[in-house]
């Protein structure tokens, strides 16, 4: 599944009454099977930009467009949230099947569907926990088993680790990857984080600190599968790099922005 | 420099949060229940006061079982729970739904809180003359106003509750496919329950407190009689027993809730 976001602007009210403009004029298309990332300072739109791909969020101008073949029933889109967003009340496994249940798969179906992702997600033997009896990285786990469930033709991920400690982080990073390779559904992927945008994504698309504008299309030139080894790779290094001296005067502005 | 003997002296680190750790006390609690039962039991033998103002623990015992023994406790007991159970079941269903529904449509909002409003701060008793003006001198008059009482904390309590749903889990539950309805019974219902059972608990003081107003007007049974009835005779002992009786209620209703609060609610950390 091909996505295409077209001239799309986001204004939006502060509580003043201000006209804020979160985006402005983006203009990128993620191809299909690609693992696109997108990267930007804090407070840059990316997340009103991946929310808009959901259809969380109107436009203000412009346009979304997916384009290719989707399998019956198959959603266009799932989301993985940063904070998580699972509902308390539900276990583990009723979390997964939140998404089944809105497709309208009959009970048996659910349940072999969510244990194949519980069990894929390494969540067996966690499957009648609560949220809160889990550790943030089963957590996010979680979230990712119910996205992946519902099988979307397009996986947005907004921040999916940023609240996870280094290691777990590292460690999801690695499992995600994993998976999908196998799967290659496009993957729209929303960071803060340069190594981890380097390590993960074919290619990164670089936001303007507000309101957010695409700086640039950098391509990864690193082999698939990854791994940590390519961690010191010149190649990484230098991709990194150069998204940093892109976005450092950005991020430099957007500190004191944000004291003022 | 010279170094003085003191400022080489070892100092170990001491817990300086000691004072800061609260106990539980569990013993101190049940003592403080039982000593003060024993207490009001020797202030009635010591013949300091006499048993007409206030009969002694062991004398209301005796009464309530004598009482038990002739059916009359029973009989009070299972007219003033009809009433209460009834009441508490309509105020509460039609609380949480008016909660819900106001908290959830901007229409229903608009319309309903100003009539909630104008309506809650008015004390239900006052509202009792009227109800029997309406409703006849009856049961279904103090069914009524206990019904009141409970509706409208739980109303609050549930609006309030809509009202404070996590938007996070709004937009996740939107993001998977979910329309209006399912967000309200997947998301904004759930998340009310909490809510909902603060509600329930607030609510069943008031009904404990309607009952027994309701119950001294025109009746012939039912606990709020039974005190008012002692009363007049200047039966204390019995009196003391509605009293108790009323007590008891009061305290296992509320675990009873908290009960099935633990019951419906397992996900609430801690």
């Amino acid at each position: 599944m091909r996505v295409i976001v077209d001239r799309l602007a986001k204004t939006y009210r502060d509580r003043r009454g201000h006209a804020v403009s979160a985006l402005d004029d983006v203009t990128f298309t993620a191809a299909p099977e690609e693992f696109l990332a997108i990267l930007g300072p804090s407070g840059c739109g990316k997340s009103t930009l991946l929310g808009a791909i959901a259809g969380l969020l109107p436009a203000s101008s412009g346009g979304i467009f997916f384009e290719g073949a989707r399998r019956p029933g198959q959603p266009l889109t799932a989301t993985v949230f940063q904070e998580f967003a699972l509902f308390p009340w539900r276990t583990a496994r009723a979390n997964v099947e939140l998404g089944l249940e809105e497709l309208g798969l009959p009970v048996a179906e659910r349940r072999a569907r969510a244990r194949r992702y519980i069990d894929q997600m390494g969540l067996g033997g966690f499957e009648d926990r609560y949220p809160h009896q889990l550790s943030g990285g089963m957590r996010q786990r979680v979230g990712i088993a119910r996205a992946l469930a519902v099988d979307p033709a397009v996986l947005l991920m907004d921040e999916p680790f940023s609240a996870l400690d280094a290691q777990t982080r590292t460690l999801m990073m690695e499992e995600l990857l994993t998976i999908w390779e196998r799967a290659r559904t496009t993957i729209v992927y929303v960071t803060h984080n340069i190594q981890e945008a380097v390590f993960m994504a074919d290619r990164i698309l670089v936001l303007s600190r507000r309101p957010g504008r695409v700086l640039a299309s950098v391509p990864v030139v690193l082999p698939r599968p990854r791994t940590d080894t390519m961690l010191g790779d010149p190649a990484f290094v230098a991709t990194a790099d150069r998204i940093w001296t892109l976005i450092r005067s950005q991020a430099e502005a957007a500190l004191v922005e944000g004291k003022a | 420099m010279r170094v003085s003997r003191a400022a080489l002296a070892r100092v170990p680190v001491e817990d300086r949060t000691r004072f800061l750790v609260r106990r539980n006390h569990r013993m101190l609690r049940v003592a403080a229940l039982v000593g003060a039962v024993v207490l009001w039991e020797l202030l009635c033998r010591a013949g300091w006061v006499p048993a007409l103002f206030l009969p002694s623990p062991l004398g209301v015992l005796r009464e309530g079982r004598d009482m038990l023994a002739s059916g009359e406790l029973l009989v009070h007991l299972a007219a003033s729970l009809k009433r209460l159970v009834l009441g508490f079941v309509i105020g509460g269903v039609a609380g949480i739904a008016v909660g819900i529904v106001v908290g959830v449509f901007s229409v229903a909002e608009a319309v309903g809180t100003p009539l909630i409003a104008a309506t809650f701060p008015i004390p239900k008793i006052a509202l009792l003359p009227l109800l029997i003006l309406w409703l006849g001198i009856g049961e279904s008059s103090k069914v009524a106003v206990i019904a009141l009482g409970v509706f409208f904390p739980l109303a609050l309590n549930t609006y309030a509750g809509a009202r404070q749903v996590d938007p996070v889990l709004v937009r996740a539950a939107v993001a998977f496919g979910a329309g209006r309805w399912s967000v309200i019974r997947k998301v904004i219902v759930p998340s009310t329950l909490p809510m909902v059972f603060a509600g329930l608990k607030l609510g069943a003081g008031t009904a404990l407190l309607l009952l027994v107003a309701a119950e001294m007007i025109a009746v012939e049974s039912g606990i709020g009689f039974l005190v008012l009835n002692a009363a007049n005779l200047m039966a204390t002992t019995k009196l003391m027993v509605g009293i108790v009786l009323l007590s008891a209620l009061g305290v296992l209703s509320h675990w009873g809730l908290v009960a099935l609060e633990r019951l419906v609610l397992p996900w609430r950390e801690g």
